[in-house]
């Protein structure tokens, strides 16, 4: 049960705001850290986007006060302050909200029970240009109230290359955990320049949400090396790079890897078979959608372009015909209107449905890495058993060495599956939000277009009953 | 689905009386008589046959379309398509209609009706065709002339023709017309007798009139300028519809590819099971709503195409008026310059370069009695010419007048007309808007939401916050 008291609130608040943002075009959910509870109700959503605070404290009136502030557009404007009503009366005004959208993140944050402390935005891109190379660094800051970090505030600038780095990081310290998936390095496709705006823009939204996700996950939330990300300066963050284990150590590493790999898993355990065969399958069926959303994308657009032309001709009709020159004029603006509202409509489903869909097939590619590494450590502890058995190496140490790889395997899997529950979730509330976005867009260019259309008939309407009248002696 | 044209025109309304009556053929008294067809521009006759006036209502219509195989011209294999013609006369006291005429005729009939008209009616704007071969097709929409919907499509569009001419206040009087909704066999035969072939101008010499003709009426003029901008406007707008029908029709149908796929996934996903269905299924409904949508739409694109092709029409009036300005034109000259050969026979001066001039000089002068013979000869030509032009000039005026005339009441009829059709397209997009608006919510409340939350959300907002709080309550931490 979400409770309503002043740390609910500010979470709420913080949630509330962060979604108001995110009515803006982001709406990424991921779990807010709630250590307890991993499967923490359908509902344990907080809205991603952290949004930074110009106050640092804790202090929910201060907080509120802030956010309402911050807050330019009118519609966002009245919806938080019915949110916030909530939370002060802990009753419930009539004015809700009364798009379904809006009321899923109201469920969403009545269920917050922990604070989100850790909040992070991603933008600012910019271009530099050296003798070797030219790359484009992002702003992040960081604003925290964690006593681990040593200010409450910070501001850095990273490179694709870093976040690839601590991606690296994450994985060698977390193997079986679901890391939240990086955008790719380049699209091949269609890709003319490496640096143009669109291409940009949409690898600045996936870098905050994978930094977002990052620090709602209840465990990578407290990774050293994501800390040292958000934190070190260029210099700082260099030099703790290289401390990393050598390249030839991580080759090793490697090597063992697919060694082991190529030993295949004999006994995978049955949840670890089902989970596989879902990711399988899952994976087959959010690139389908990323292909059909696509392309639907494509062909509205496609629509848009000829549109455009199409109102304009009324225009030039209405140069020669006297008697229809209103009516011509008046068609013509009612499908220029339409036409606006296709452009509406595909911006939404640019900004709502893709993206996500996208992420999800980079997730999908990512579990089945993960499900490599988990059946990895399965294999390394399977072959000291079967060493064992066979007695083929020096026996002695195997047996210690052996207790130490089925505690390996136990945490692994425990792992696994606590943050597969979790992320099952996710994706599931992601991929519903995502699709009622697109559901919502669609209704509203239906209902402008209604609208529009339907005014031209009263008006026509209204015209012709003027006419009757007028011819009445 | 038929294209209504209001409903005037389905019933013959008797003609109004007109002062310029052209000497048509009247359908009631034309029993026995030979069809003149009604051609002569004018008369100053004023034939108002009381019998033309039409007692009862007619109603026509083109109710069926049938394929046929048949032997052509060159006795080879062909199929063509019939349709049925069906005539009903309604009377007057209880409105029952009473099938009085039925036969079956093929499109090429109605364009030899329609050439006919041409022919005896140059001052009328005779009503188009529909196409001939279908154009301004979009992807899906198939260009053959035996697909069902092309046929079906003609159907509604020979109806509305027969209708244009029943309606006309001169053309519902022509007996070649009444015979080819009543006669069955022998009418080809009828209408060729008529010679009507003959009597039409000469592309050639309509052409060349167009170029050479001094003083036409400067609103014919305009009137041409009209029409070839009308051509042009409407056939771009009908390209662009047709792409514009084609993308609307890409982004539905795709929309499709997602009820595969949900439906798919619903297999594998158990809490989001019933939600992805019924997603699926909706995602169906929607793209498969767009076929009748379209469909409409080509409705509304055939009355475009009837005034495109109206247009062509307008430009056959305007070149008749142009022939005979020119015809006029060129008479005029002509006993202009025999009036002045005449002249200078008679006062001896030579004015003019004539070859009999240069003949004279070389070979001597005429005689008195030759000349006397061709100054006769000149003056009875000068006489014909002047009785000629007087009647040219009369036939002209006629002819101008009557047309105008025609011209206002098609310009009438245009204006109504494309605005209907604008109304009527904006109707059509209202209906599109709310059909998809019918699958839409459905979406998201039924299926996305609710299997996960347990929750009927309202899609209005008239639930009370209280029900609200605890539908919200009873769902959370719902593993």
């Amino acid at each position: 049960m979400g409770t309503l008291g002043g740390a609910g609130l500010a979470a709420a608040v913080a949630a509330g705001r962060a979604r108001t943002l995110g009515m803006e075009g982001e709406r990424r959910a991921s779990q807010a850290p709630s250590s307890g509870l991993p499967a923490g109700g359908a509902d344990g959503e907080s809205p991603g986007g952290g949004a930074p605070f110009p106050g640092s404290s804790g202090s929910s009136a201060v907080l509120q006060a802030e956010v309402l502030d911050l807050d330019e557009d009118e519609d966002d404007l009245e919806v938080f302050s019915k949110d916030a009503s909530l939370m002060d009366m802990n009753s419930f005004s009539p004015m809700m909200p009364t798009s379904p959208l809006s009321m899923i993140n109201q469920i969403k944050f009545e269920d917050e029970s922990d604070l989100k402390d850790l909040f992070i935005t991603v933008d600012e891109p910019e271009s530099h240009v050296t003798t070797i190379e030219t790359f484009i660094t992002y702003r992040i800051i960081t604003k925290t109230s964690r006593g681990e970090f040593d200010s409450s505030e910070f501001e850095v600038r990273r490179r694709y290359q870093d976040f690839l780095w601590l991606k690296g990081k994450l994985e060698e310290a977390h193997p079986t955990l679901i890391i939240p998936p990086l955008p790719e390095k380049f699209i091949v496709k269609g890709m003319v320049e490496r640096f143009n705006d669109d291409f940009i823009e949409t690898r600045r939204k996936a870098l905050h949400k994978f930094l977002n996700r990052i620090a709602d996950h209840p465990t990578l939330t407290f990774n050293e090396d994501f800390k040292i990300f958000l934190t070190a300066q260029a210099w700082e963050l260099s030099s703790h790079k290289k401390q990393g284990p050598g390249l030839l150590s991580r080759m090793g590493q490697t090597v063992r890897a697919v060694a082991s790999s190529m030993r295949g898993v004999k006994n995978r355990p049955e949840e670890f078979m089902e989970m596989n065969n879902f990711i399988e399958l899952f994976s087959q069926k959010i690139n389908l959608i990323d292909k059909i959303s696509q392309r639907i994308y494509k062909e509205e657009r496609e629509y848009f372009d000829e549109m455009k032309e199409y109102g304009p001709i009324h225009i030039l009709w209405s140069a020669s015909e006297e008697d229809l020159v209103d009516t011509l004029k008046d068609v013509a603006s009612c499908i220029d209107r339409c036409c606006k509202a296709t452009e509406k409509r595909m911006s939404g489903l640019s900004e709502a449905l893709l993206p996500v869909v996208h992420e999800y097939v980079l997730y999908s590619e990512m579990l089945m890495g993960v499900m490599k590494r988990r059946d990895q450590i399965q294999a390394e502890l399977d072959s000291k058993v079967e060493a064992l058995t066979y007695k083929k190496a020096d026996t002695d140490l195997l047996p210690e060495e052996i207790g130490k790889l089925e505690d390996k395997v136990e945490c692994a899997n425990n792992a696994l599956k606590a943050d597969w529950e979790r992320w099952k979730q996710n994706m599931q509330n992601d991929i519903k939000l995502a699709f009622t976005d697109m559901a919502e867009e669609n209704i509203h260019y239906y209902e402008q277009c209604l609208a529009t259309w339907e005014s031209f008939l009263t008006s026509q309407t209204n015209l012709h009953l003027e006419e009757a009248s007028e011819d009445k002696p | 689905m038929e294209q209504a044209p209001p409903d005037p025109e389905r019933q013959l309304q008797p003609a109004p009386l007109e002062p310029l009556g052209s000497p048509d053929a009247g359908l009631g008294a034309a029993v026995g008589k030979e069809a003149e067809g009604a051609g002569e521009e004018s008369s100053g006759v004023d034939t108002m046959t009381h019998n033309n006036f039409w007692l009862k209502k007619i109603e026509i219509s083109v109710s069926e379309a049938e394929k046929r195989t048949g032997r052509n011209a060159m006795n080879m294999q062909e199929t063509y398509t019939a349709y049925l013609i069906e005539t009903r006369s309604v009377e007057h006291t209880d409105g029952q209609s009473v099938l009085t005429d039925s036969l079956w005729r093929r499109y090429s009939e109605f364009e030899l009706l329609r050439s006919y008209l041409l022919v005896y009616y140059p001052h009328i704007v005779v009503p188009p065709l529909p196409e001939k071969r279908a154009e301004f097709v979009w992807h899906k929409l198939s260009a053959d002339n035996m697909d069902p919907d092309f046929v079906e499509r003609r159907r509604i569009g020979l109806e509305n023709f027969l209708l244009r001419i029943a309606s006309h206040p001169i053309l519902c009087r022509d007996k070649i017309f009444y015979l080819f909704l009543t006669q069955e066999g022998n009418w080809k035969e009828t209408v060729n007798e008529t010679g009507f072939q003959l009597k039409a101008d000469s592309r050639l010499k309509a052409l060349n009139a167009t170029f050479r003709v001094k003083n036409p009426d400067k609103r014919f003029t305009d009137l041409k300028h009209y029409s070839d901008e009308l051509q042009s406007v409407i056939s771009h707008l009908l390209r662009v519809r047709a792409r514009v029908a084609d993308r609307l029709y890409g982004v539905y149908k795709v929309h499709g590819n997602y009820g595969r796929v949900f439906s798919e996934w619903s297999a594998i996903e158990k809490e989001m099971g019933d939600g992805l269905q019924s997603a699926g299924h909706h995602m169906d409904v929607y793209a498969s709503s767009i076929d009748d949508i379209l469909e409409d739409e080509e409705h509304y694109a055939d009355q475009l195409k009837e005034y495109l092709f109206y247009a062509e029409a307008l430009r056959a009036v305007c070149r008749k008026h142009e022939l005979m300005q020119y015809d006029l034109e060129m008479a005029a000259q002509d006993l202009a310059s025999k009036k002045q050969q005449c002249e200078e026979l008679v006062t001896g001066t030579v004015r003019t370069f004539s070859l009999k001039g240069m003949t004279t000089k070389l070979f001597g002068q005429e005689t008195p009695e030759q000349r006397e013979a061709r100054i006769k000869v000149l003056e009875e030509q000068i006489n014909e010419g002047e009785q000629q032009l007087k009647s040219k000039n009369l036939e002209g005026r006629e002819f101008v007048k009557n047309a105008w005339a025609d011209i206002e009441r098609f310009k009438e009829q245009k204006n109504r007309d494309l605005k209907e059709a604008l109304i009527s397209y904006a109707v059509m997009q209202i209906s599109m808007c709310k059909k998809s608006l019918t699958l839409s919510p459905r979406l998201e409340c039924n299926g996305m939401i609710s299997a996960h939350y347990n929750l009927r959300l309202p899609c209005s907002s008239n639930s009370t916050s209280s029900s609200r709080v605890a539908g919200i309550t009873g769902v959370c931490h719902h593993a």
